[in-house]
């Protein structure tokens, strides 16, 4: 088995050091190593985004890359959004829409719809479909998910009444 | 002041946004060993040899074990079971966890490594060797029926059975005789890939010297998996603990007995270790069960008004390479229901279950319903474009009851519908879409020669939940019963405790079932805790699939809540020294009728009964009780589907822009949740007429496992969609609830598909198969555009 490497990067906040396997993906990392399991893992071809946590203010599927390419990175996963108890808007947004039902594509949805909204502070309905085309989910059909980023992003969801 | 009819935001939900739930996955625990499956790479072949050697020199692997070894350690004590033997003489091939000298599908477990790591166990599997002597792989279920080759080469057929539900032959025969009008139609109802976004995974847990084993999986069914290891392993089920802790999504793909849950309980046990294993998103397309799977036939004998004489119904179904947990028993689901919401007087359904070399198939969300639904609805459009009405009267027409509200009427099909009134649903539906606009608009677009032709579709489903009255489960053959079980405790501090043995994945039973305490008891639902999906915690349950959760387990809750207040009363009576019959129960408290002053709340009742320091002479201590509910029938939900699609004639594709729903589930806990399982299902559905197919090679190799071919829809192929409803109580328990977590995709597919037929009129096409890809969509467009320039 090949030698470990040394990583280092900032996650939540909080530096952190370890050896791994220069393979390990850095969605495993974070699960497997630094125990947040909050970022889950939907499949194994870069296709559904339940792992999207976001890099550098940026954001990433993390199954996509090595732990190795995130080096020096500051990161944030879905356990840095709520700060001190209080949910982030998008999470408020996503419960008040019931844009969540089994909850498992949600950490990814709501980190891809914060980075969204970053960059897009008042999105169109089709610029956030766009938006979140990376991110599949098998429960809600995206209506109240949609419905959930125009209302965390101060706009009424036309059309989304229902 | 009621919760109940409120929409109440989950109180599931600030875990879930936070990465605090806990699915298997993210459940670990010092010393576990991960298993790794090797797979069989053919569909149907000889194992000539298996060589481990590689991978058990491997560092960090711990062992590995062929089908062979497994079975000769005597890990099982009986096959997978199969819970519903449709009939007496029904085919059904052993099937144990790991194949030992023949491979019946691709994927099929042939040996299992188990190492120290994620990737070390998919290492080793790779390093294992098989060696086959390939056969002749049934590919698909047209190649079984015809039978030259066999799925298992002991069997000198692929037919497993066949079941018939012909109430009155000479009837139909009659009906055909003397009909009008006939419709008949063959429809494909392609295989699926369920795709709950959360891969199934297990992580077993040994006590090694209690003897006991705990064992975490992504399941729906706990309970019934616990009798069912017990049952294939010979452990005593008493040493068994089954916990689903969150569960990423089902869709009736979570409600089996798999190789993996059976190897990882028997692996931990044997070896004192924790055993875990999680799929892969592409092994999923062969660790677990597919959808659908079904070729159909349909015929309509109709009079001259198009008004529906008989109905007859033939399924060919494709088992895959084993009967799993209810796999022959999904055809039959939807058997009832291919006379829809019609008043047929003749009816008759035929279906053969074959054998296939694929993944075997089982419950996809609506199991046996959607398909039901497809092949009526879909004929009802043939019918109406055959005499020449509109969808929505030759609907009409024939509604039961002539579209009139009912209760408890019984169909050709020998079911009592509890309830129903269709023609307000459907005018509701008319309304919101907006109807004579639409119409109005294809036609301006058709006559002004544009490209993208609008398209209409109908589709006036009923369906069949709330699994069920136990005796007629017996009927069936089905190997359980329909119950659920519920207890209802009040802790000495007043707070609520449920145990219910109804086991969620994304529901929101949680909410749903504090909000019905809340009202029954006259407290807060933030008081009401919900314990379940732990059969420690939950040793009664029957589990959730097939819409059954509100319509048996949250009407067992209400009926136990009931009973607190029953005994509540009596400790109340005895406490402000009346008569029980002489106090009223209202927001929590007890009142002597008459001295409005004179009130006690229950949650000091409740105090009361704990210290037991004042109860009635003989009367137990606690308040506290429980309830097992079998309801006296099943309940049939209805609704009416609009679907509004564009297609594009120079590329073939389909966009759907519009949807409208208008569903009656009975009475509404909670709108918010109720419409959320709409939205989802409607998504469901519309895949499947779209997009989703699980396509096979003829070699019985999937084409498509993975999210990169498999196309789930996104949020850039749907739209907002419109929702409404109506409500029509249920007469099969007392809350008038029915269920409706599968009732949109069950409305969805023939709606699109009528849809786009609708669109494609013009050129003469009346039928294109699922999904409707712009790939087939072009072609047809292009062959009728060909034989309409040959004829002109
Ligand atoms: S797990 Fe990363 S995209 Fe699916
Ligand atoms: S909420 Fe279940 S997959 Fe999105």
């Amino acid at each position: 088995m090949s030698d470990k490497i040394r990583l280092e990067m900032t996650v939540n906040g909080q530096s952190h050091s370890a050896d791994v396997e220069p393979r390990t993906l850095l969605v495993h990392f974070l699960r497997d190593d630094l125990g947040l399991t909050g970022t889950n893992v939907g499949c194994d071809t870069s296709s559904c985004g339940a792992c999207t946590i976001h890099i550098d203010g940026e954001s990433a599927k993390s199954c996509t890359m090595l732990a190795a390419q995130a080096r020096g990175a500051n990161i944030t996963t879905i356990e840095g959004l709520a700060v001190s108890g209080e949910l982030h808007p998008m999470q408020q947004a996503f419960m008040e829409c019931h844009g969540l039902q089994c909850g498992y594509c949600t950490p990814g949805m709501v980190m891809a719809a914060t980075s969204l909204l970053n960059e897009n502070p008042k999105p169109s309905e089709h610029e956030v479909r766009e938006g979140l085309e990376g991110n599949l989910c098998r429960c809600t059909g995206y209506h109240n998910i949609v419905k959930a980023v125009l209302s965390a992003s101060g706009q009424s969801a036309q059309g989304g009444g229902a | 002041m009621t919760v109940v009819g409120t929409r109440k935001l989950r109180k599931e939900d600030p875990k879930l946004l936070t990465g605090e739930g806990k699915y298997v996955d993210d459940i670990h625990v010092p010393g576990e060993l991960w298993m790794g499956m090797v797979r069989s790479t053919m569909a149907h072949a000889r194992i000539t040899g298996v060589d481990t050697s590689a991978a058990a020199a491997m560092d960090g692997v711990h062992a590995v074990y062929t089908g062979t070894e497994l079975s000769e350690m005597g890990l099982w004590a009986a096959p997978l079971p199969c819970a519903w033997p449709v009939t007496e003489d029904m085919v059904n091939p052993p099937h144990y966890p790991a194949a030992t000298d023949e491979a019946h599908h691709v994927g099929e477990i042939i040996a299992v490594v188990l190492a120290d790591s994620r990737y070390g166990a998919a290492d080793a599997a790779e390093e294992v060797v098989v060696d086959y002597e390939p056969l002749k792989a049934v590919a698909s279920v047209a190649q079984a029926r015809d039978g030259a080759d066999t799925a298992h080469s002991e069997h000198s057929t692929n037919k497993a059975y066949t079941w018939a539900l012909i109430p009155d032959p000479e009837a139909l025969d009659s009906a055909f005789a003397n009909a009008v009008h006939t419709v008949e139609a063959d429809f494909v109802q392609q295989r699926l890939i369920p795709t709950a976004m959360e891969p199934r995974g297990v992580l077993a847990i040994p006590s090694p010297a209690g003897g006991e084993i705990t064992l975490y999986s992504a399941t729906q069914v706990p309970h019934i998996l616990k009798v069912m290891i017990a049952a294939t392993t010979g452990l005593p089920e008493s040493k068994l603990r089954i916990i689903a802790p969150a569960v990423g999504g089902g869709f009736g793909a979570k409600l089996n007995v798999n190789p993996d849950e059976l190897l990882a309980v028997t692996l931990a046990n044997k070896l004192g270790r924790a055993v875990r294993w999680t799929e892969t998103r592409s092994e999923a397309a062969f660790s677990t069960h597919q959808g659908r799977g079904q070729l159909q036939k349909i015929e309509l004998a109709a009079d001259s008004e198009g008004k529906l004489q008989g109905v007859r119904v033939h399924l060919d179904a494709d088992m895959g390479a084993y009967m799993m947990l209810i796999t022959p028993g999904v055809p039959l689901l939807g058997s009832f229901l291919y006379t829809g919401v019609y008043d047929v007087p003749a009816f008759g359904f035929t279906c053969d279950g074959y054998f296939t070399n694929l993944t075997p198939t089982d419950a996809y969300r609506g199991a046996g319903r959607p398909e039901a639904s497809y092949a009526i609805e879909r004929a009802m459009d043939l019918l109406a474009n055959k005499i020449g009405v509109a969808p929505e009267e030759i609907r009409r027409r024939n509604y039961l009851a002539g579209g009139r509200e009912f209760e408890n009427l019984e169909t050709a099909s020998t079911l009592v519908f509890d309830s129903g009134n269709y023609t307000p649903n459907l005018d509701a539906a008319l309304e919101m879409a907006d109807m004579n606009a639409l119409r109005a608009e294809q036609t301006r677009r058709r006559e002004a020669g544009e490209t993208k032709h609008l398209g209409i579709g109908l589709c006036t489903y009923v369906e069949i939940c709330g699994l069920a009255p136990s005796r007629a489960l017996a009927g069936l053959n089905y190997g359980a019963g329909g119950w659920e079980h519920a207890v209802v405790r009040f802790l000495p501090t007043g707070k609520v405790e449920v145990v219910s043995g109804s086991t969620p994945h994304g529901q929101g039973h949680e909410t749903s079932w504090s909000m019905i305490v809340a009202d029954k008891l006259g407290i807060d639902p933030d008081d009401v805790t919900v314990l379940h999906s732990d059969t420690a915690i939950s040793p009664l349950g029957l589990d959730t699939y097939g819409s059954r959760s509100l319509s048996v387990g949250g009407v067992a809750i209400a009926m136990a809540c009931d009973k607190v207040v029953d005994k509540a009363r009596e400790i109340a009576a005895h406490q402000m020294e009346a008569n029980p019959d002489d106090l009223d129960f209202a927001a929590g408290s007890f009142t002597v009728k008459g001295s409005p002053d004179k009130t006690l709340p229950i949650q000091a009742v409740a105090f009361g009964a704990f210290t037991a320091h004042n109860l009635p002479d003989g009367m137990e201590p606690n308040l506290q009780e429980q309830v097992s509910f079998d309801p006296p029938n099943f309940a049939f939900p209805f609704g009416t589907h609009v679907a509004v699609v564009e297609v594009d004639e120079d590329t073939g594709g389909v966009e759907l822009i519009d949807y409208i729903a208008i569903d009656d589930c009975g009475t509404q806990v909670n709108p918010l949740i109720v419409e959320g399982q709409v939205h989802g299902g409607i998504v469901q559905g519309v895949a499947q007429a779209l997009w989703e197919e699980a396509s096979y090679d003829s070699d019985g190799n999937c084409r498509n496992p993975s999210l990169l071919d498999y196309l789930v829809p996104s949020a850039m192929e749907v739209p907002f969609m419109k929702l409404g409803s109506t409500v029509t109580p249920s007469t099969s328990n007392p809350l008038g609830v029915k269920g409706v977590g599968e009732a949109g995709t069950i409305g969805s597919a023939a709606a699109v598909i009528n849809a786009v037929c609708d669109a494609l009129r013009p050129y003469g096409i009346d039928d294109i198969e699922m999904p409707a890809t712009p790939a087939r969509v072009w072609r047809m467009i292009q062959a009728a555009k060909a034989a309409q320039n040959g004829e002109g």
